[in-house]
């Protein structure tokens, strides 16, 4: 059965110069390896399309059932040079809460 | 309630380090109620963002006595009657790129405080002096060599640990103040000073370091910006800032004072772990190598994070350098397009103001067109929207030619006459002409970066 990102992880993002991280938190630990299956690296560079000019790079962190995501070359420069209202990649986290995952254990 | 004044390896109880402030700009009425809500030692407060240098640096320029975070000597005045009597000492980056007249203006404010400088990050003088002893000074992110930009640099500051700041702390100064220290430094600092922890005992540095980073961003780890159950958050108008209960062990705890808003739990916590982190294994520091994948979470009790198990790694041959130069010249505007079919008709407003300046023979090196209400936070992946009752129309552009830049912000107010119908939000009139000032970050050996302390008072 396939349901939001948001029914399992909540996230938190922000900027490292012209490349966005974002953190992808398990709400319960018995779902991380449900995330870790799912939500790879090449799904989130297929998922955000256009917005992530860059490679994607996925990191684990088992003990606190979350994974960290740097998305290269997503804010349009980044910090001062960008003229995105979201420059910093504040609100990316969230829009990953919409990509589709299984949700099998 | 009083506490006596500590001394490095003296005294090996629990201390209690609050943060105060996560950036400048941050909300002014949380250090005033962290010291007067409750108990804590230590009161670190973080001003420095990596632009903030430039805008300091050209403050200075203007008037030779600035170039400091302007909002930290007056909040010292405000708060030194309580720093005394219940003996809070404060460690800020303020400084900016004028530590020793903010610690001036700090003696003004509150005449009484003895106040310690933390000197020797501002490298602006000697980026000749590297460049000849062969340090390419590459972009760490881009891998251009320095000479890119010489002759475009504002500020270099090389980002300094807690070992300087510690220092300041032994001279029993009750204000720290520092330049470009980097975040987590302000909190492991107190640590490092109270417990007289050894410069290699790594495990313990970097569970410093850690608890640096959940508590820079201020309210960010107490409740603030926290998806997980937002709506629920208690009292957020009072929202408690955090405060670290460090042992000399290591181990700490993560809390607010009691009866202050917001929340402190793993939750909350675990999201401003993941904030602006690269890899976790490896958050490299001035004064270790911090490994994130070691952290140990346990909710201890209502409020309260116990934070153990951290395990560090010796902190690197380099330092990192925070360079600024200038980048050409940028303008954003907006005007706001109501219903019936608003995001059409800002639409055509985005096409004709390009035509208008292809007509004039303008060149940017960009040209970027948001629709708030529709596609700004999200862009594509936005749910598409059927006939929004209002659009905003947001339009930047950016290149090295100022006039350029100047003739568009000229461009958006007349389409309310002469564009599609129904444009508004224009009341603040053209949009203002910025400098673009970019940041660099590269290395340069550690032993070129020499720190001192001075003394005021």
């Amino acid at each position: 059965m396939n349901v939001p990102l948001a029914n399992l992880a909540h996230t938190r993002s922000g900027d490292k110069g012209d490349t966005c991280n974002v953190g992808v938190i398990a709400y319960q630990l018995k779902d991380y390896p449900v995330l870790v299956r799912e939500v790879t690296a090449e799904r989130v560079k297929v998922f955000f399309g256009e917005l992530v000019k860059g490679k994607v790079e996925r990191y684990e962190l088992p003990n606190l059932g979350a994974l960290n995501f740097l998305l290269h070359e997503a804010l349009g420069g980044g910090g001062t040079v960008s003229l995105r209202l979201d420059a910093q990649g504040k609100t990316l986290g969230a829009a990953l809460l919409r990509m589709e995952i299984e949700a099998r254990g | 309630m009083t506490r006596r004044l500590s001394y490095p390896g003296v005294e090996k109880t629990m201390i209690r380090i609050a943060n105060g402030q996560g950036f400048w700009g941050d909300w002014l009425e949380a250090p005033v109620r962290l010291i007067e809500q409750g108990p804590i030692d230590y009161l670190v407060l973080d001003y420095l963002a990596e632009i903030t240098m430039s805008i300091l640096q050209k403050q200075r320029e203007a008037d030779p006595s600035l170039g400091y975070a302007r909002d930290f000597p007056p909040l010292i005045g405000r708060i030194a009657k309580r720093m005394v009597e219940r003996n809070v000492r404060v460690i800020a980056n303020a400084g900016g790129v004028n530590p020793v007249s903010c610690a001036e203006a700090v003696r003004k404010a509150a005449p009484g405080i003895k106040v310690a400088v933390v000197l020797g990050d501002d490298v602006l003088g000697r980026i000749d002096e590297f460049l000849g002893k062969g340090y390419r000074m590459a972009d760490m992110d881009t891998g251009l060599p320095l000479e890119t930009i010489r002759e475009k640099i504002q500020s270099a500051n090389a980002y300094i640990g807690a070992f300087p700041l510690a220092e300041a702390l032994s001279t029993g100064a009750q204000v720290v103040i520092a330049g470009r220290s980097t975040d987590t430094a302000l909190a492991l600092a107190p640590m490092v000073h109270h417990f007289g922890w050894s410069d290699t005992d790594w495990d313990k540095l970097a569970a410093g370091t850690i608890a640096g980073h959940i508590i820079e961003c201020g309210a960010q780890c107490t409740g603030g910006n926290c998806q997980v159950d937002w709506q629920n958050i208690p009292n957020m108008a009072d929202i408690g800032y955090p405060i670290v209960e460090a042992a000399p062990d290591s181990t700490f705890v993560v809390t607010k004072h009691p009866g202050a808003g917001g929340r402190v739990h793993s939750d909350t916590v675990k999201e401003q772990l993941l904030y602006e982190l690269g890899d976790p294994k490896s958050y490299i520091t001035p004064d270790c190598v911090a490994d994130f994948t070691s952290i140990q979470l346990a909710d201890s009790g209502p409020d309260r994070v116990r934070v153990s198990g951290i395990h560090g790694r010796p902190r690197p041959a380099t330092l990192k350098l925070s360079i600024s130069h200038a980048n050409g010249w940028k303008a954003t505007g907006t005007l706001v397009y109501s219903w019936p079919q608003a995001l059409q008709k800002a639409q055509a407003a985005d096409r004709i103001v390009r035509q208008r300046l292809e007509m004039l023979g303008l060149r940017f090196d960009e040209i970027y067109t948001e629709f708030l209400g529709v596609n700004a936070c999200h862009g594509p992946l936005a749910r598409p929207c059927a006939d929004p009752p209002e659009v905003q129309l947001r339009m930047g552009v950016r290149g090295q030619d100022r006039k350029a830049v100047d003739r568009f912000t000229r461009e958006l107010i007349p389409l309310v006459l002469n564009g599609p119908p129904g444009a508004t939000g224009f009341g603040e009139g053209r949009p203002l002409v910025r400098e673009i000032v970019a940041y660099w970050s590269a290395l340069v050996p550690r032993e070129e970066i020499r720190t001192s302390v001075e003394v005021l008072g």
